[in-house]
């Protein structure tokens, strides 16, 4: 069993959980992720680490609510426990002393984008990090990566707040204007780490993108993480979630995303149905009550 | 004292007339709507007539067939006699997992098949019998964890819990070390709870043998992966361990690297089976983890992995279940019940047939597999003879699933990140076949991890030695002394017959 210390809603269906691990925090590193599960009758949903607080042994994760199990987690709070927390998965991001390193996170691909630009500044690197969402109010985790890179930039879809367009507008101006840069890792949804790796293809660009391809175990067992790397097939769980990104068969990638999609609306409806049942049951109980 | 009436045991002449007693079972056309058992098992009194069939022969054939030497007429014996606890804790002086054993041994091909009835009658059925009394001694509570020794002091951390690691785990317990045994899934068994459906091998009776490590004193810390959280190294040098046993089991699928592999539908068995099994997609929405099997689908291979896919794919609803084989009916190597429990169900076999690419539509989902039909050439390494494509023979099956039960290899983990643990060509872990020791001192392994694929029965038996390695290992006793105890009890038991 493993403890909720903090729990905080970042931005809407965004949360961030603090999780006693102290084993797990020990070992991990950036670029790695874990598996949760709820509870006896829950799926194993992998999550990114957020970020690794070495001290006192606190892994952090971000939730975004996208189905039922997501969704249910997010209704946890403080003091709740989550019945397995599985890890360090996967191969660490490569941190070596690069140069000029440009970090780049949409959605919740940002939060894992922290531990890894942190440990890429203190490798030697220079970093500059480059985020994006489609709203102000559901940018993330700025204040902590304004802290670990040089540089922090920003662009939202509507113009909002920062630069008014995608991530790559961003790269793609920083490219124009003649910036060195020696390497990306793109971390955040497929689209968007296909938008970016077609603009580093032609300059050539050494750019990883961590895959989150569909997983059960995590530990090479079943296959079903499976994505098309450089023509050969892979499991990101073990050979990833790293990967180069001017090899990835994104299209590949994005029809496996959706192999559940029929099951997985009805689960999480659902869900929803429950819960408004459950919320409308209280309200009734709570009436009676007044009365 | 008996649980059972004694039977009078017929003369030995009559014996043969007595017909096999046949397991009640489950209506195929019922069964394929549930994931419960298939056999009822044996009642009491069928146990004991089929018991009363075996002829008590001297030098007992059944027992040769045995990888783990059962005391076969020995148990028989008991079960005859309505000792059937006396009768389950026979089996358990060599075998561990009876309950287990006795319904995912492939009987027919081991003790079944040497008996001296198999030639002009059927054979004792000694595997349904096994299954009786260790299901008898379990319902009735009296499975009792021995009186164990004084702590030796040594601990002992077994990787892996299937029936390797449950099987190092209560030896070692049991000769008074401390045992923490370490799974990277969140329930322990191994294949035995991820990969053999409930409709074989109950998921209560795995749940039972590592309740029984527990009240051993084995410590079973599930969700662990070792070579990610803690090396083997680390193990020995940090956490205090004075031997680790590897029985993490051949758990990496093979796929076939033919076009059109990734499309949607198209899952690994242990992919399959893992959703099925383990997280128990077949009652979604219940539980939270989907499946899909479509109407259309074809499973690859002639295993029991390939069977149980194939079935379970039927109790989820397909239409059309295949079995697509290269070979033919003869060369399966899956258990003679599986295959002819999969034929009840009205699974449709395709031998002499393999797949060479998958079509797909626009969506990424396959929809049709294109095959060759094979031929049987000269034999191969295996001894079986080998399938040839006949050019031209190419032809379309629709599918919307495909199960791929080809295979499996073994996890590079933990070999990875254990330096100087030698391994073979096929990734498999070398021991000393006496000890079990790996080419580290200290470190031994058993199972699926060493063999490639096998039986529950190889890998318990190779647990068995691997304690008896270990216990020597870390008491400091010379390695091979216990073989010259077991070849005294070999005399002595041949001087009492
Ligand atoms: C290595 C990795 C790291 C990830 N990191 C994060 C993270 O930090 N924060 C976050 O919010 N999400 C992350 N994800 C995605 C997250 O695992 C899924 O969103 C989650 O499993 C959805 O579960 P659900 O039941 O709520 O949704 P569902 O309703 O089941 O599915 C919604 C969508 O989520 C995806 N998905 C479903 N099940 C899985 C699964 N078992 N594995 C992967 N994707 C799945 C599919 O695209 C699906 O269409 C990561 C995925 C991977 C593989
Ligand atoms: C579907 C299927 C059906 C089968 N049917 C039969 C049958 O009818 N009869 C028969 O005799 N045999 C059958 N077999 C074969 C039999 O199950 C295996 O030979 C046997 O289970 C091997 O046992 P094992 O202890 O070596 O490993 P496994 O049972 O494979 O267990 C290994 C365990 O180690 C864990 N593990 C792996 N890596 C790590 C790590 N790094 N850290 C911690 N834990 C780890 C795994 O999660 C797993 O739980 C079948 C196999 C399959 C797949
Ligand atoms: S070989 Fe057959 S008949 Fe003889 S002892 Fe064994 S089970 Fe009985
Ligand atoms: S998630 Fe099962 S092999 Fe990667």
């Amino acid at each position: 069993m493993f403890k909720i210390l903090e729990k905080e809603e970042l931005c809407d269906k965004v949360h961030r959980f603090r999780i006693e691990a102290p084993r797990i925090v020990r070992k991990a590193k950036a670029g790695q992720f874990v598996i949760l599960r709820q509870n006896e009758s829950g799926e194993r949903v992998p999550m990114s680490i957020g970020g690794l607080d070495k001290e006192n042994g606190i892994l952090t994760v971000v939730i975004q609510e996208v189905g039922k199990t997501s969704a249910s987690m997010n209704r946890m709070k403080a003091g709740d426990f989550f019945a397995d927390v599985v890890g360090p998965l996967g191969i660490p991001s490569h941190v070596e002393k690069f140069g000029h390193c440009v970090c780049i996170g949409g959605g919740v691909g940002i939060p894992p984008i922290y531990p890894i630009a942190q440990a890429l500044k203190e490798a030697g690197n220079k970093v500059t990090t480059i985020i994006g969402s489609r709203s102000k109010n559901l940018l993330i985790f700025e204040k902590e990566l304004s802290e670990a890179s040089d540089q922090l930039l920003v662009s939202t879809d509507d113009g909002s707040f920062g630069t008014h367009g995608f991530v790559t507008t961003i790269l793609q101006k920083m490219l124009d204007d003649g910036v060195k840069i020696d390497m990306v890792i793109a971390i955040g949804p497929v689209p968007m780490m296909k938008a970016v790796v077609n603009t580093t293809r032609k300059p050539k660009i050494k750019t990883y993108v961590s895959l989150n391809p569909i997983m059960v175990d995590g530990t090479g067992m079943c296959g079903a993480c499976r994505v098309t790397v450089g023509g050969q097939t892979k499991f990101a769980c073990v050979d990833g979630p790293d990967f180069d990104g001017h090899e990835v068969d994104f299209d590949e990638m994005t029809k496996r995303l959706k192999m559940y999609s029929r099951y997985e609306k009805i689960a999480y409806e659902k869900f929803l149905d429950d819960e408004h049942c459950r919320l409308g049951k209280q309200v009734k109980q709570m009436d009676k009550q007044d009365r | 004292m008996a649980d059972f009436k004694k039977y009078e045991p017929l003369p030995k002449k009559d014996r043969t007339k007595v017909p096999r007693q046949e397991m009640p079972q489950q209506d195929p056309l019922e069964r394929i709507k549930n994931f419960m058992e298939v056999p009822h098992g044996l009642s009491p009194e069928a146990a004991q007539i089929e018991a009363s069939r075996c002829l008590e022969c001297k030098k007992p054939l059944c027992m040769d067939g045995c990888p783990v030497e059962v005391d076969i007429p020995g148990f028989i014996r008991l079960v005859m006699d309505g000792e059937f606890i006396a009768a389950a804790r026979k089996i358990k002086e060599t075998n561990a997992l009876p309950a287990v054993c006795g319904r995912v041994c492939p009987q027919e091909e081991q003790c079944e098949k040497v008996c001296v009835l198999t030639k002009k009658y059927r054979p004792v059925a000694i595997g349904n019998l096994e299954r009786f009394v260790a299901d008898y001694e379990r319902e009735a509570g009296a499975v009792m964890a021995p009186k164990l020794p004084p702590s030796t002091g040594k601990k002992i951390a077994v990787v892996g819990s299937g029936p390797a690691g449950i099987t190092v785990a209560a030896d070692l317990a049991q000769m008074g070390h401390k045992v923490v045994m370490y799974e990277a899934l969140h329930k322990a068994g191994g294949v035995l709870v991820y990969g053999i459906p409930e409709f074989r091998l109950p998921k209560k009776i795995v749940a039972a043998e590592i309740d029984y490590l527990r009240k051993l004193g084995v410590e079973v810390i599930t969700s662990y992966v070792i070579g990610k959280l803690d090396t083997v190294d680390e193990l020995m040098e940090q956490e205090g361990f004075d031997a680790v046993f590897i029985g993490t089991g051949a758990g990496l699928p093979n796929f076939m690297k033919i076009e059109g592999e990734n499309l949607n539908g198209i899952y690994s068995a242990n992919e399959f089976l893992t959703r099925s099994n383990l997280m128990g997609a077949f009652k979604f929405p219940e539980n939270d983890t989907p499946i899909f099997a479509g109407e259309n689908v074809a499973v690859l291979g002639g295993g029991n992995t390939a069977m149980d896919s194939v079935r379970t794919s039927l109790r989820l609803g397909a239409k059309n279940a295949y079995i697509i084989y290269r070979r033919s009916r003869n060369e399966m190597p899956a258990r003679l019940d599986e295959i002819h429990h999969a034929e009840q169900e009205g699974v449709q076999f395709k031998f002499l047939t393999n797949p060479v690419r998958y079509m797909g539509d626009e969506n990424g989902w396959v929809r049709a597999m294109e095959c060759v039909k094979m031929e049987l050439g000269e034999p191969d390494a295996s001894g079986r003879r080998r399938p040839v494509v006949i050019n031209g023979s190419n032809f379309t099956i629709p599918v919307d699933t495909v199960v791929v039960a080809v295979g499996n290899s073994s996890n590079p983990l933990i070999p990875q990140t254990t330096p100087g643990l030698e391994t073979n060509r096929w990734g498999n872990i070398k021991v000393d076949d006496k000890t079990m020791m790996s080419s580290r001192p200290g470190i031994f392994a058993g199972g699926d991890i060493v063999t490639g694929g096998a039986t529950v029965i190889l890998a318990a038996g190779a647990g068995k030695v691997a304690a008896r390695g270990i216990h020597n290992y870390v008491m400091g006793t010379p390695f091979y002394a216990d073989d010259d105890k077991k070849g005294a009890k070999e005399t002595e038991s041949e001087t009492k017959k």
